[in-house]
C-alpha cells in the first residue's frame, strides 16, 4: 500500500515540498544543537526542561487521544466509527513519532540512547515510558496496517489481531498514565505532585486528540472523495465536549486543593503561571489564553447549535488543541519548575533555534501523518470507488 | 517443482540470516563477558570507610561568603568544575544562599537577624532514599552500597536530566556546553566533563578512596565535620548529639545525610 503514499496531485507534493523544507531547518537546527550543546535552548539549571518535553507530553495526549475512535467501535460495536478507526490509528502513530523524536532531541547525549535499554532500570518512569510508548507504536503499526490492507482485499481483518485491538485500548491509557508518572511521583515539585495528573492528562488529551481528528476528518472530506461522515464527526465531538469540561474541572479541583489549604509549595506554581510571582510572569497572558480557549470551546462544543454546524466545530477545534497545548504543555513543564526547589525564580523562555527545531519535528510528524491519511484514504476511495 | 524451489529459497534465506546474525551474538556475548569482568575498585590501604557518609556544618562558623569561599573555591578547582558566564549555563557542586532558599519550609517571617544573613552551604546531600538514583533511566547515577555516596558515570550519562528534576535540592548540574574551554587550571586528576551530562558533588570519593578528608571539609577550619552516621563514635555522630540539627525538606522522606547546626 505504500505506493499509495507516492501517488498523489500537486496540491498534495505541494504541502508535502513545504513539510520537508520545515523538517530540513529544524534538522540544520538541530545539527547546530548537537554541536554545541542543548545550551542553544532557554534551558537552565533550575528550568532543566523545557520546549521539547512540553511538546512530548502533549503530543502522548494526542497519541492516546486516537483510541477514542477504536474503543467506541471494537467495544461498544458502535459501527460509525468503523469508518475513521484507521485515522485514529495512523494519528496515533504519527504522534508517537513526534514523541519519541521529541524525546530524542531532548538527550544531551543522544548517541548513548541505547543505554536505555542496555542497562534497563525498572525503577525508572523514563525505563517504563519508553516500553509504553514504543509498545503503542508498534501496536498501531500493525493493527492499522493489517486492518487496512484487509478492508483494500475486501476481506474481514485476521483473526490474531482481534487480542492486540484489545491489548491497544488500555495501552493508549497507559502511554498517558506512564508519562504523567514521570512528573507527580517527584518530591519536592508540588505542581505536579497530585493524584489527579494523570487523570488531568488524559482527559486533554481525550480533547486535543480527537479535536484534531475532527480537523483532519473536515480536511480530507474537502481534499479527497471520501468522506468521514457527519454522524462521526458529530460523535467525536461529543467526547472532545465532554473531555474538555472533564479537563477544565479537574484543573479547578486543583486550584481548590492549592488555595484552600493554602500550602505555599503548591499555590506558588499556579501563581506564577497566572498572576506571576515576585514580579515574574511571563506566562501570564499565555496561561489566561489557555484558560478563555478551553472555556470557549466548552461553550462552542457543548451547544447543540454551535456543535452541528461543521464550520462552527472547526474553529472550536482549533481553539481546544491550542489552549490544551498551552495548558499542558507550556504550562505544565516551565510552571513545574518555577519557582525552583531552593524558591528562585529563573524564568524560562524557549529560544529561537528552539522552536525551530520543534516545530521541524512537528512539520516531520505531519508529513509522516499525510503521508498515512492518504494512503487510508486511497484505500477508502478505491473500496468504496 | 515450485514448491521445493521456494524450499530452497527459504534455507537459504534463513541460512543468511543466521550467518549475518552470528558476529552480532557475538559482540553481546563478548559484552556479557566484559560485564561479568567488571572491574573491582580496591580500596587502597589508607581508604576512608563508613556505612553512609554524612556532613555537619556549623553554620556559626561561617559568617559570611568571604568564608565560604575557599570551601566553593576547594571543591570547585579540584573537581575542574567550570566557570561560566551565562547564568543558565551554570555548573555548581557547592554554594552559598540563603536561610530561606536553603530551607524554603522552614523560613518564618521574622527571623535571627545573623539568620538571616548568614550564607547557607548548600550541596549535594546524598541522600539514604535518593530520589534522582530512582528516576535515573540508564543507572548512571546510583548509590554506593559501601558508603552510600551517590555517584555518577559521566559516560553512562544519556542526559535526560530526570535526575534533576527529582532532585528537590537543586544539587544537579547538566553541561548545557562543552565545559572544558571554562575550567581555569585542569586537574588532571580528576576527570572532565563533556557537553551533554549531569554531574553534581561526589562527596569527594577519589579523596577518600586515598585517605582524604572531602576538599570542602579540609578548607573550612572546622566548620564542617565529616563521619559515618552510623558510628556513635564518629565526629558527625558527637556534634549530633551535642547541637540541635536540621536538614533540609526533612518531610520528602529522603533522609539527607547534611546536616546544619543552626
Amino acid at each position: 500500500m505504500l505506493e499509495l503514499a507516492i501517488k498523489g496531485g500537486k496540491k498534495y507534493y505541494g504541502w508535502m515540498t513545504l513539510l520537508m523544507v520545515i523538517v530540513g531547518i529544524g534538522f540544520l537546527l538541530y545539527l547546530r544543537q548537537l554541536d554545541f550543546g542543548l545550551g542553544i535552548t532557554g534551558l537552565s539549571r533550575d528550568v532543566s526542561w523545557g520546549f521539547y518535553i512540553a511538546n512530548f507530553t502533549f503530543l502522548v495526549g494526542v497519541a492516546a487521544g486516537g483510541v477514542m475512535v477504536v474503543l467506541p467501535y471494537y467495544l461498544h460495536d458502535y459501527k460509525a466509527f468503523g469508518k475513521v478507526t484507521i485515522l485514529g490509528e495512523f494519528l496515533a502513530i504519527a504522534s508517537v513519532v513526534m514523541c519519541v523524536t521529541f524525546i530524542l532531541v531532548d538527550l544531551g547525549q543522544p548517541m548513548r540512547v541505547m543505554n536505555v535499554f542496555l542497562y534497563p532500570t525498572p525503577n525508572s518512569v523514563l525505563f517504563w515510558d519508553t516500553i509504553v510508548l514504543n509498545g503503542y507504536l508498534f501496536l498501531n503499526i500493525i493493527i492499522g496496517w493489517n486492518v487496512l490492507e484487509a478492508e483494500r482485499n475486501g476481506v474481514h481483518y485476521q483473526k490474531w489481531l482481534k487480542p492486540l485491538i484489545y491489548i491497544s485500548i488500555p495501552w493508549a491509557v497507559s502511554i498517558h498514565t506512564v508519562t504523567a508518572y514521570l512528573y507527580c511521583g517527584l518530591p519536592g515539585r508540588g505542581f505536579w505532585m497530585t493524584a489527579i495528573l494523570a487523570p488531568r492528562f488524559l482527559s486533554s488529551a481525550f480533547a486535543a486528540g480527537p479535536a484534531l481528528l475532527i480537523l483532519c476528518c473536515l480536511i480530507i472530506r474537502r481534499v479527497s472523495n471520501f468522506d468521514p461522515g457527519r454522524e462521526q464527526i458529530q460523535s467525536l465531538a461529543k467526547i472532545v465536549a465532554y473531555a474538555i469540561c472533564v479537563n477544565v474541572f479537574f484543573f479547578l479541583c486543583e486550584v481548590f486543593v492549592a488555595f484552600y489549604s493554602n500550602i505555599p509549595e503548591h499555590m506558588d506554581h499556579i501563581k506564577y503561571l497566572f498572576v506571576g510571582l515576585h514580579g515574574h510572569g511571563a506566562y501570564v497572558p499565555w496561561m489566561w489564553a489557555s484558560m478563555i480557549l478551553m472555556l470557549i470551546g466548552i461553550i462552542l462544543t457543548v451547544n447543540p447549535i454551535t456543535r452541528k454546524n461543521e464550520g462552527v466545530l472547526a474553529v472550536a477545534c482549533v481553539v481546544i488543541f491550542l489552549g490544551t497545548w498551552i495548558d499542558k504543555g507550556l504550562g505544565m513543564i516551565a510552571g513545574g519548575f518555577t519557582p525552583s526547589p531552593l524558591h528562585e525564580i529563573n524564568e524560562y523562555i524557549p529560544s529561537l533555534p528552539e522552536i525551530g527545531i520543534a516545530l521541524g519535528v512537528w512539520a516531520m510528524g505531519f508529513l509522516l501523518l499525510t503521508a498515512l491519511f492518504k494512503i487510508a484514504v486511497s484505500v477508502k476511495e478505491e473500496v468504496r470507488g | 517443482m515450485d514448491s521445493s524451489r521456494r524450499r530452497i529459497l527459504q534455507l537459504l534465506g534463513v541460512s543468511a540470516l543466521a550467518l549475518t546474525t552470528k558476529p552480532v551474538f557475538n559482540a553481546f556475548a563478548k559484552e556479557e563477558v566484559a560485564a561479568g569482568a567488571e572491574a573491582v575498585i580496591k580500596a587502597g590501604a589508607k581508604a576512608l570507610k563508613a556505612k553512609q557518609w554524612a556532613l555537619v556544618i556549623d553554620t556559626r562558623k561561617l559568617e559570611s561568603e568571604a568564608d565560604l569561599e575557599p570551601l566553593i573555591e576547594a571543591c570547585h578547582k579540584i573537581h575542574n568544575v567550570p566557570r561560566l558566564q551565562n547564568k543558565n549555563h551554570e555548573i555548581k557542586w557547592i554554594w552559598g544562599t540563603h536561610y530561606h532558599n536553603a530551607f524554603p519550609g522552614k523560613a518564618a517571617r521574622f527571623l535571627a537577624e545573623e539568620v538571616e544573613h548568614r550564607p547557607f552551604l548548600v550541596l549535594c546531600n546524598h541522600c539514604e532514599n535518593p530520589p534522582c538514583v530512582r528516576a535515573c533511566p540508564t543507572k548512571a547515577t546510583w548509590k554506593r552500597e559501601v558508603d552510600g555516596i551517590v555517584l555518577m558515570d559521566f559516560h553512562r550519562c544519556i542526559g535526560c536530566r530526570f535526575c534533576m528534576a527529582a532532585c528537590p535540592f537543586g544539587a544537579r548540574s547538566f553541561n548545557y556546553r562543552d565545559p572544558r574551554p571554562f575550567i581555569a587550571e585542569t586537574n588532571k586528576e580528576f576527570p572532565t566533563r563533556m557537553k551533554g551530562v549531569v554531574e553534581k558533588c561526589n562527596f569527594c570519593a577519589e579523596r577518600l578512596a586515598v585517605g582524604q578528608l572531602p576538599a570542602c571539609v579540609e578548607a573550612s577550619n572546622g566548620a564542617l565535620a565529616f563521619g559515618d552516621l552510623y558510628d556513635a563514635a564518629s565526629d558527625v555522630r558527637k556534634l549530633i548529639k551535642t547541637n540541635y540539627t536540621i536538614r533540609r525538606k526533612q518531610t520528602l522522606g529522603t533522609e539527607p545525610s547534611v546536616y546544619y547546626i543552626v
